[in-house]
């Protein structure tokens, strides 16, 4: 086997680049106030000379293998394989990197452009609380002051999260404005990078945002695809015939898409939380219900009223509610390179079963969306191949595990006395104003 | 400055006068800013007709968002509340309509997306009809504004756009040759709301913009009393006063009029400080 493409590689530059100024055709740009142009400028300068900087690239791979544990290997899902009509499911196993999902990618690279700025603060917005964990990660290896902000609804729907981001030393602000989940976290985060940005990087958690947020982020993620890209080569002799991945934001299925983009044979199929169902109004699937708009920096499909006001969105899963989606999307969405496909609440809780049951993985409800989506492309994709031809390869990106969401499944399923989970009520001796103790 | 395209009584001299007029009486003029909606839309066009007969020279009408990223608390809380009344953007045209049949000089001030949302084009029209002069935007900026610039050539609408103390000078240099009427300085690097002193970034910010210009100026975020009006009115053409007119509807017409009263005081130069 060669050795594997590091995360480097991702940084090097592709023939699917936006404008100077981050437009992806109609897509992306720049949709903020001036105050914060200058700082967005600084950023995409910086990360213009640390993509071609042979020291910030070699310490960029240093921390991914060695820090974070890259490569992340690609599993055979065999048993999960049988109830996909004949395909072979292959899943890429960002759920293995140290903290737990993909989000560590983009991070680790954000926070060393922060030091390189000079800058000795960071602050993110997070949902499920992933982005929010690998950023107070990042900023405790780096020694950096770190800021979460993250909606008061997911600060209980993943409280384990909370805990975590405490334990290693961030601040976490629960934002009890709008819908208090993720897209109320990220205004308050651009709230306080407009009064901090003398000091202070915003590690924005997705590829979305004003340029050059959604081609930075994609850029650390593009190891994903980079890796599993050589290796199911390396193990199958040929290209995955789909590449699948759930899209909230975007990060871990442009981060798994991209370097397949020039793979005409290869589809690429994002599947979005359709909540509810998308017919319900109760959902967050802003390609397959949206309509085009601006909203946190970028153009891009937009789940929004009549007036051009943010809807509220529902997922069960925290990291995919949100009303945007990263600009490249709406790009490939619309050049038809990409597909977009709806899962519902409930069929992404049934992946969630499905998986640990058949191959002993707890997932992120956010990854059960591709798992669902891939579970039921197989008969498509075996029926278009022919029943006579090699099983098709569906390559899924599983972009991060479960553990946060044992108390939301465990809920779900009714698998535990609901008495005997966490309540609202804190344990004696916990602060009553603040429900905290002293770490 | 060019002439606009839509001839020689449009929103862009009408707003031209106001600094024109202030500048006559050596004074700064006054901008008071109030949501579209609340606390109702009724309410709304009261307390905003309050701050033009107690003494604002133009006001600036918000179009409730439901994600104001330069907001601080007390607007949040403001549109928030216009929002879940059901107020929409043809109610915000509405006011501005209602202001100007009776004189009152008023712009817009919204975030971008509403507009999008309703057609530049039909937002431009629609706007210059009701009678309005320009639009505030504080999250677009001319870089992504073309189509902007055009429908408000148009109609003869003012766009107006921010700087801020982090603008470089070829940013300055950019915005200020797209905008008409005026331009807006942003006094601090931060989000709305009122401040208990005028920031020293304000000064310079404003002495940065004016080798750039010959717009007037505007001055904007933190402003809360008279004393404070009257040290902005010391080196801006005009004082724009946002969160602490909010905070001041909160407890109605009076306290509103109360305020502009002391604040139009203030830029006279007749404020005592507190």
């Amino acid at each position: 086997m060669t050795s594997a493409p590091t995360a480097s590689q991702g940084l090097a530059g592709t023939a699917h680049e936006p404008d100077d100024s981050g437009h992806f055709g109609r897509w992306g740009g720049r949709f903020m106030p001036e105050a914060l142009i200058a700082a967005v400028d600084e950023v995409a300068a910086e990360y213009e000379k640390a993509r071609r900087d042979p020291a910030f690239l070699a310490e960029l791979d240093r921390l991914q293998r060695d820090y974070a544990g890259r490569p992340s290997p690609v599993t055979d899902a065999r048993r999960l394989a049988e109830h996909a009509g004949g395909a072979r499911i292959l899943l890429k196993r960002e759920d293995l990197n140290h903290t737990g999902s993909h989000k560590i990618n983009n991070v680790l690279g954000q926070a060393l452009l922060t030091k390189r700025m000079g800058k000795t603060r960071v602050i993110a917005e997070t949902g499920a609380g992933q982005h929010g964990v690998a950023t107070a990660t990042a900023a405790a290896l780096l020694g950096l002051d770190c800021v979460v902000y993250m909606g008061e609804v997911d600060t209980e729907r993943q409280a384990l999260n909370v805990a975590r981001m405490r334990l290693l030393g961030a601040e976490v602000v629960p934002v009890t404005t709008g819908s208090r989940t993720l897209k109320d976290a990220l205004n308050e985060a651009y709230r306080d990078w407009v009064a901090s940005v003398g000091h202070t990087h915003y590690i924005l958690g997705t590829a979305a945002g004003p340029h050059p947020f959604p081609r930075m982020v994609r850029d650390f993620h593009r190891v994903i695809g980079l890796e599993a890209r050589e290796q199911v080569l390396a193990a199958y002799g040929r290209l995955p015939d789909a590449v699948v991945a759930c899209v909230g934001g975007g990060s871990n299925a442009i981060g798994i898409f991209h370097p397949f983009l020039d793979d005409e044979g290869v589809r690429l199929v994002g599947f979005e939380a359709a909540g509810e169902g998308v017919e319900s109004g109760r959902h967050a699937a802003s390609i397959t219900g949206g309509s085009p708009g601006a909203l946190h920096g970028a153009m891009s499909y937009l789940l929004q009223d009549d007036d051009g006001q943010t809807l509220e969105t529902h997922s069960i899963s925290a990291g995919l509610d949100y009303p945007g989606v990263g600009p490249e999307h709406a790009y490939l969405a619309d050049s038809g390179r990409a597909t977009y496909e709806p899962v519902t609440d409930a069929e992404a809780m049934d992946a969630f079963r499905l998986l640990c049951r058949t191959e002993g993985i707890i997932p992120a409800i956010e990854s059960a969306h591709a798992i669902a989506g891939a579970v039921r492309m197989g008969p498509r994709l075996v029926a278009e191949v022919g029943p006579d031809a090699e099983p098709p390869l569906i390559l899924v990106n599983l972009s991060g595990r479960g553990d946060k969401d044992v108390d939301t499944a465990a809920r779900w399923f009714g698998v535990v006395d609901p008495e005997s989970l966490p309540t609202e009520e804190p344990p004696p001796g916990t602060d009553a104003q603040t429900g905290e103790r002293e770490l | 400055m060019t002439t606009s395209s839509a001839g020689t009584d449009t929103g862009i001299t009408r707003l031209g006068e106001v600094f024109t007029a202030a500048k006559a009486e050596d004074r700064a003029a006054l901008i008071g800013y109030l949501p579209a909606g609340y606390p109702t839309v009724k309410g709304s066009l009261g307390l905003l007709t309050q701050a033009l007969d107690a003494g604002a020279d133009l006001v600036e009408v918000g179009l409730p968002y439901s994600d104001p990223v330069l907001d601080g608390p007390v607007i949040q809380h403001a549109v928030d509340q216009a929002l879940r009344h059901g107020v929409r953007i043809r109610d915000t045209l509405h006011v501005v309509e209602q202001l100007a049949a009776r004189g009152g000089r008023a712009v817009v001030m919204t975030y971008w997306n509403p507009v999008l949302r309703y057609g530049v084009d039909a937002f431009a029209r629609d706007l210059a009809a009701a009678g309005g002069l320009g639009v505030i935007t504080p999250d677009l900026v001319p870089d992504e504004a073309g189509g902007w610039l055009a429908a408000a050539d148009r109609e003869g609408l003012a766009p107006i756009f921010l700087v801020a103390p982090s603008s470089s000078d070829e940013r300055i240099a950019s915005t200020t040759a797209a905008t008409r009427g005026f331009l807006y300085a942003a006094s601090t690097m931060g989000v709305t709301g009122a401040r208990d002193a005028v920031a020293d970034t304000a000064t310079t910010l404003v002495a940065r913009a004016r080798a750039h210009t010959d717009l007037p100026i505007g001055v904007g975020l933190g402003v809360r009393n008279g004393a404070q009006a009257g040290e902005v009115a010391s080196f801006a053409d005009g004082v724009i006063v946002g969160s602490a007119l909010v905070s001041a509807a909160e407890h109605g017409r009076a306290a509103v009029a109360r305020l502009t009263t002391e604040l139009a005081a203030g830029v006279r130069g007749q404020h005592t400080g507190r």
